[in-house]
């Protein structure tokens, strides 16, 4: 098995796809000549050219709106907002024109968008570059949201994303771009290639007393912290990476609160309509009788994204903080 | 026909492009003038009736901008608009009753019922909305152009907004990555003088007119006057050429004027303009009077038969109002259709996971 990193699996993914469908272009602030801001998209327009791998100007709402056009004509644009934070420069494309469309013409028309960048904080860089959208898209019907948390799940995520005909939200997070992670071949693979359905949760460790239920980098904050109460409690956390946000795996979450009856929600949304928040709602409706205890959600903490390098390490939940409220429960 | 026949000659009956149009495409065009202005009328008397929700932003007396620049698409051109989306629509050659029953949130509507008036859609006759987010259909008017260049089809987009629409951010930067990248886009300011209830003049900072906010993109723009069908078909058939051809985009300033308010609910539409000024240009300025009375004179229509034509527009639009009153309403279930194209064709990805989050 070979070892990828997070960048490389995407640039494996977007590689893939671009060969295998004409109609597949990638477009973005510095994607092409530039080779990407996180180098996600380095050497392919090289490889491609001008036409399948274009730069745009800095202009979100004018290059968002354009790629939501081109794919009501049927081409499949790949677009990267340099940070998922910009968001809110083009939120009337993302949501009115991609999300919308297909339900205000009666079905007539749909959008094959994947939208991509990196959505977390945790960098220092500000309130202003630091959101963490996918509570906030999933709200919408229409769209899909998905959120991978290592090398193998972004590759087969993204080329899912990309052969689905509605409008996918692909939010990547630039503290994962580097980590590497086992990523089989594509001559390792039964069917050629990877490709991950959305809306399916994987169980990344099993466990028996309490249910960890999380995306996105937060997974790795739930390993470690199942880690601890393994070696340090004797309490087997099993941790639930959600995967997908929007389809959402929910038979994979009551399964195993059935197993555990106990859950806690881990994300770095802010708590307020956290996925977090949506996940407790589901449970405690059709798991009420298997629960022991509250369900619990650890966040990021309420207020905008602080600078100071060591106050923001505190701000997204740690593993410290998931086993501290794992014990009030256990 | 109600509005009244002016003499004012139109200006360019002599360009090849009007020329050559056969006399039955030219009563055509009279025939899809009558049908809007026809339908909006009926429509708004139904409004009155309480037969509708919402908006209804009426077309009437913008007919010839419509009508002018649609009758010059051919199979790879592809138009978009605002939320005063009706004549467009009609033009495209959209069904009557399709428009007419989407207006009573009927599920024979052309959205099912979903959209209403500002959401009109045809992608079978590459006619894309319907728009309701002021200037919001620019950047997608931007996307269908590069979608033509993407896939090698010689054509081009006409984006239509209006001249309070120039003052958002996404106009401009739809104007710039038009240039940029050289897409086949004509961009089609219908100037009606008024953005809701504030005057041109109180929203745009301007030299001496919205179009040449071109200049500052390097690109090519020109007005036109839209009461006079012949000089909108003349000046933007040579936009369109010029886009097919050369990949250059354009931005068009085509002057108008709507005779109703903003929409059919305007409590201010007599207080930000007179009564005069909306008297006036339906008595000197009537686009539709002004293509008939050049068609009696050039001998293409006479007025049994130009009375003809508008009466079986009164009739067709009065059919829609009856279709659309004896239709049914969406079923309650329809509310989950439409949202996903994976769900819809029931894909294996539209049944994995959970789509919907109703408890
Ligand atoms: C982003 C946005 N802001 C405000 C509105 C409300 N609104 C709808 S139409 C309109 C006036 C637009 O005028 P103009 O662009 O001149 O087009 P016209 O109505 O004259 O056709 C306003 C303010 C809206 N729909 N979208
Ligand atoms: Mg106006």
């Amino acid at each position: 098995m070979r070892r990828l990193s997070y960048r490389q699996a995407l640039r494996e993914a977007f590689d893939e796809e671009l060969a295998r469908d004409p109609m597949v272009m990638l477009m973005g602030e510095e994607v092409a000549q530039y080779n990407g801001a996180y180098k996600v998209t380095e050497g392919l327009w090289t490889k491609w050219g001008d036409k399948r791998v274009m730069d745009t100007p800095i202009s979100e709402a004018g290059f968002i709106g354009m790629g939501v056009g081109a794919s009501m004509l049927g081409v499949r644009p790949v677009m990267e907002l340099m940070f998922w934070s910009f968001y809110t420069v083009a939120w009337d494309q993302i949501i009115n024109n991609a999300g919308m469309v297909r339900y205000m013409s009666g079905g007539l028309i749909n959008c094959p968008i994947v939208i991509r960048g990196p959505a977390n904080s945790g960098t220092n860089v500000g309130a202003t570059h630091s959101h963490t959208p996918e509570s906030v898209i999933a709200q919408f019907p229409g769209m899909k949201c998905v959120v991978p948390a290592t090398a193998y799940d972004a590759k087969g995520l993204m080329k899912a994303a990309i052969r689905d005909n509605d409008p996918v939200m692909f939010m990547e997070n630039t503290l994962l771009y580097g980590e590497e992670w086992d990523v089989p071949d594509n001559s390792e693979l039964p069917g050629g290639e990877l490709v991950i359905p959305l809306g399916v949760a994987d169980i990344k460790r099993e466990g028996s007393d309490l249910t960890l239920v999380c995306h996105g980098r937060a997974v790795l904050t739930c390993l470690k912290a199942a880690e601890i109460l393994q070696n340090e409690h004797g309490i087997s956390a099993e941790v639930v990476d959600l995967r997908s946000i929007r389809p959402l795996d929910e038979e994979t979450i009551f399964n195993s609160v059935r197993k555990t009856h106990r859950l806690i929600c881990v994300d770095e949304n802010k708590p307020f309509g956290s996925i977090g928040s949506q996940i407790a709602a589901m449970v405690q409706q059709h798991c009420f009788d298997d629960l022991d205890a509250p369900v619990l959600r650890v966040n990021s903490l309420d207020a905008p994204a602080f600078y100071s390098p060591p106050i923001e390490k505190i701000q997204n939940p740690t593993p410290e903080v998931v086993v501290a409220r794992a014990l009030e429960i256990c | 026909m109600s509005a009244p026949i002016t003499s004012k000659p139109v200006k360019h009956a002599d360009a090849a492009i009007n020329k050559s149009l056969s006399v039955e495409k030219k009563r055509a065009l009279y025939r899809d003038l009558c049908r809007i202005r026809r339908f909006e009328q009926i429509s708004l008397k139904y409004y009155n009736a309480g037969k509708m929700g919402g908006f209804l932003h009426l077309y009437i007396g913008q007919e010839a901008v419509a009508v002018g620049c649609v009758s010059l698409m051919g199979e790879n051109d592809h138009i978009i608009t605002a939320y005063r989306d009706h004549g467009h629509a009609l033009a495209v050659g959209m069904d009557m009753n399709a428009c007419m029953a989407e207006l009573f949130g009927k599920r024979t509507g052309c959205s099912k019922g979903k959209g209403g008036s500002m959401h009109y859609f045809a992608p079978d006759k590459n006619y894309w909305g319907g728009h309701g987010i002021v200037a919001g259909q620019t950047p997608l008017g931007t996307g269908l152009a590069f979608g033509l260049k993407y896939k090698g089809l010689k054509g081009a987009a006409m984006a239509f907004l209006g001249d309070g629409a120039v003052n958002q951010g996404s106009f401009h930067e739809s104007l710039n990555l038009a240039a940029l990248f050289e897409l086949p886009i004509v961009f089609i300011i219908e100037n009606n003088g008024y953005s809701m209830g504030t005057s041109q003049k109180r929203s745009s900072a301007y030299p001496s007119c919205l179009a040449e906010r071109a200049v500052g993109y390097g690109m090519a723009w020109k007005q036109l006057n839209g009461e006079d069908l012949y000089e909108v078909r003349a000046g933007v058939h040579d936009a369109l050429e010029r886009a097919r051809n050369e990949h250059k985009p354009m931005l068009l300033e085509i002057s108008t004027y709507r005779y109703q308010g903003h929409s059919v609910a305007d409590a201010n539409k007599f207080k930000y303009r007179t009564k005069e000024e909306v008297e006036r240009y339906e008595r000197e300025h009537d686009p539709v009077g002004i293509f008939k009375a050049h068609l009696l004179r050039d001998g293409t229509l006479d007025e049994a038969a130009a009375t003809a034509i508008d009466q079986a527009a009164i009739t067709e639009a009065e059919a829609a109002a009856q279709f659309a009153t004896q239709s049914a309403f969406p079923e309650p279930a329809e509310i989950f259709d439409d949202v996903y194209w994976e769900v819809d064709q029931k894909t294996e990805s539209g049944q994995t996971g959970r789509h919907f989050f109703n408890d």
